[in-house]
């Protein structure tokens, strides 16, 4: 297992204008609604704890009022905590000053927003040179890099259009080659793909996930659609009211919800695409010779045009390469019944 | 009449105090002050003579030349030389001059008190609401009211002319460089700083350029107010076209005014051609759509 990236340590938030007072009162077992009433405090976050690896995806899902924008301006903290810790490679960041501040935003982390931010009256490239010329670095060597990032994203050719000349999409593919330009180690990605039409949207997910491939950074996705959580998650917490209500990975929220809320939430997720076959297969039946096979991460939707072919019974074959069970479409129907 | 507001308190006493200190202020600063400013008056009449000297083309091509940085449009450039030409046929060349000088200097001088002043009040709330009335008072306080206490501390003559005028002139720049900045989407502000931009580097790549248009909309309108009131303080010995207009009225000579008063309209339009050209292409850079 991978080492913790950034870990969340009983972190809370209280918008007011005495906020630790109020916080006091919380954790005295006040609850939101006579805090907002009683003291005219909003309670953002509530004890949120989280462990996020490194090089993989972690997904943040809510929806609008959950907490979980202000919960990710935490982690480079544009927004500055009530109470709790954050710990980055195990450093607390609530200790750096405004210098120190700026040099870890600089190297460490970057950022990626919803409704793009683009700097308005500048060029592609310059846009994506910001994050390096901010650090300082030599103009020549940042031009390189930023020239380097635009072919990454596919945007080769348009260096010098500005933002307004560009579709949606391309614009949020300007604000990811900007925040990767930085090298930061860690993407921080607050509803990036949200503001964007369907079918972009999907294309952004799948560069997203090549991406990651091949760069292996840290991500954290925030989102309030929970087909892209799935998708894109290896882990996900799911955020409501600013407590957090289960953290698992895509399979473990959809086979047991923590509770009512979170089932509620998964009811009407495709669970064909999102389950995988390894996930369901019965190690107790051997499949004899011959039986059509079919790998372990395949989803349940890769399942039903093996079985449409006629087939009663499926191998499914683990990534180590050896068969770990059947699948039938009894099981299949099973866990699809469910819901 | 004897029924008005009862007098509760001594109100030509206060005056008189009033008076008084400030005399006494004369007494003390004033020569310390006009030394002060020495440098500034040189420059102004640096910069009057340089105008005037210098053959009348050579000014009209420097100021199509600035007009052409500015706005990158031929159309600007020919109103600007066409207009100015028309000055130098109404024969009031030189007293235009003398009134540019001027105003060049109060709207440079507004601009770059005004600036670091709107940016401040931008940044705090607290220094925003100090200064609201301050401005208000400035801009509605009748001009000839500034005029009496500076005349007292600098004589009559240019610098208190340049002074009344820049206290007039400077509010819309204030204004408008704290509105600017106001209005710049927060979003992007947040993007520079989640970069690690420091508060100068927010300020030098987002924020001031982002309000550009509007910052040139308060320079713009400085400008026009400084005009204005160069043409009053014509009368606290600015010269310049404003004292063609004083001497038709004391002089009950219809033409001169009217030509001088002509005149101060071709330098209004003039320098609105300019700076308005400017600020179209400052905006239009920000929003451009499509090629």
């Amino acid at each position: 297992m991978q080492a913790v990236k950034i870990r969340v340590d009983s972190v809370s938030k209280v918008f007011g204008s005495d906020p630790k007072a109020a916080l006091a009162r919380v954790e005295a077992g006040m609850d939101k609604t006579r805090l907002l009433e009683e003291t005219d405090h909003v309670l953002g976050l509530h004890d949120i704890n989280l462990e996020i690896r490194t090089g993989e995806t972690f997904v943040i899902m809510g929806l609008s009022g959950s907490g979980k924008s202000t919960l990710i301006r935490h982690f480079n903290r544009l927004i500055e905590p009530t109470g709790g810790r954050i710990l980055f490679d195990g450093e607390d960041i609530l200790g750096y000053d405004e210098a120190r501040l700026r040099t870890f935003r600089r190297r460490k982390m970057a950022m990626v927003f919803q409704r793009f931010a683009l700097l308005p009256h500048r060029t592609v490239i310059e846009n994506v040179m910001y994050g390096p010329l901010l650090d300082g670095m030599a103009k020549a060597a940042v031009r390189a890099r930023a020239e380097a990032q635009i072919a990454l994203v596919g945007l080769s050719g348009f260096e010098a259009s500005y933002p307004a000349q560009l579709s949606g999409g391309m614009q949020q593919r300007v604000g990811l080659a900007r925040a990767l330009a930085t090298d930061a180690e860690v993407l921080l990605m607050d509803e990036a793909f949200s503001a964007l039409d369907p079918l972009i949207r999907n294309d952004m997910q799948m560069q997203l996930k090549d991406l990651q491939g091949r760069l292996g950074k840290t991500i954290v996705f925030i989102t309030h659609d929970l087909d892209e959580a799935l998708l894109l998650g290896d882990h996900i917490a799911i955020l409501k009211d600013g407590t957090l209500r289960q953290v698992g990975t895509g399979a473990d929220i959809l086979r047991a919800p923590a509770d009512d809320y979170v089932a509620r939430f998964v009811r009407d997720v495709n669970r064909a695409r999102i389950l995988q076959c390894g996930a369901l297969a019965d190690a107790t039946m051997i499949p004899l010779p011959g039986t059509p096979e079919i790998a372990a991460e395949a989803t349940l939707e890769a399942a039903f045009a093996v079985f449409a072919d006629g087939a009663d019974c499926v191998a499914v074959r683990g990534s180590d390469g050896r068969i770990t069970g059947a699948l039938t479409p009894r099981k299949l129907m099973e866990a699809l019944a469910r819901s | 009449m004897t029924s008005g507001f009862p007098e509760i308190w001594d109100t030509r006493a206060f005056g008189r105090a009033l008076d008084q200190a400030f005399n006494g202020i004369v007494a003390q600063w004033g020569e310390t002050l006009e030394l002060t400013f020495m440098p500034v008056l040189r420059f102004i009449t640096g910069l009057e003579r340089g105008l005037q000297y210098l053959p009348w083309w050579m000014v009209v091509l420097a100021f199509c030349l600035i007009t052409w940085a500015a706005a990158r449009r031929w159309q600007p450039v020919a109103a600007v030389a066409v207009l100015l030409v028309l000055l130098g046929l109404l024969g009031i060349w030189d007293a235009a001059m003398a009134t540019v000088a001027l105003m060049l200097a109060a709207t440079v001088l507004s601009v770059l008190i005004g600036m670091p002043v709107g940016i401040a009040m931008a940044r705090s709330d607290r220094l925003r609401r100090g200064m609201l009335p301050v401005l208000d008072i400035m801009q509605t306080m009748p001009i000839f009211v500034y005029l009496i206490p500076f005349v007292m501390l600098f004589g009559p003559g240019k610098i208190p002319a340049l002074l009344a005028t820049i206290v007039f002139a400077i509010p819309p720049v204030i204004r408008l460089t704290d509105l600017g900045i106001r209005q710049v989407d927060p979003e992007i502000v947040e993007a520079s700083r989640a970069f690690g931009a420091s508060p100068r580097q927010q300020l030098w790549t987002v924020q001031v350029p982002l309000a550009m248009p509007t910052i040139m909309a308060g320079i713009n309108q400085t400008t026009m107010m400084a005009l204005s009131m160069v043409v009053i303080a014509s009368m606290i010995g600015a010269g310049g076209l404003g004292y063609q207009v004083l001497q038709g009225i004391q002089r009950l000579e219809v033409s001169r005014g009217l030509i001088a008063g002509l005149g101060i309209v071709l330098l209004a339009i003039i320098f609105d051609r300019m700076a308005q050209s400017y600020g179209r292409r400052v905006q239009a850079n920000l929003h451009r759509e499509g090629m």
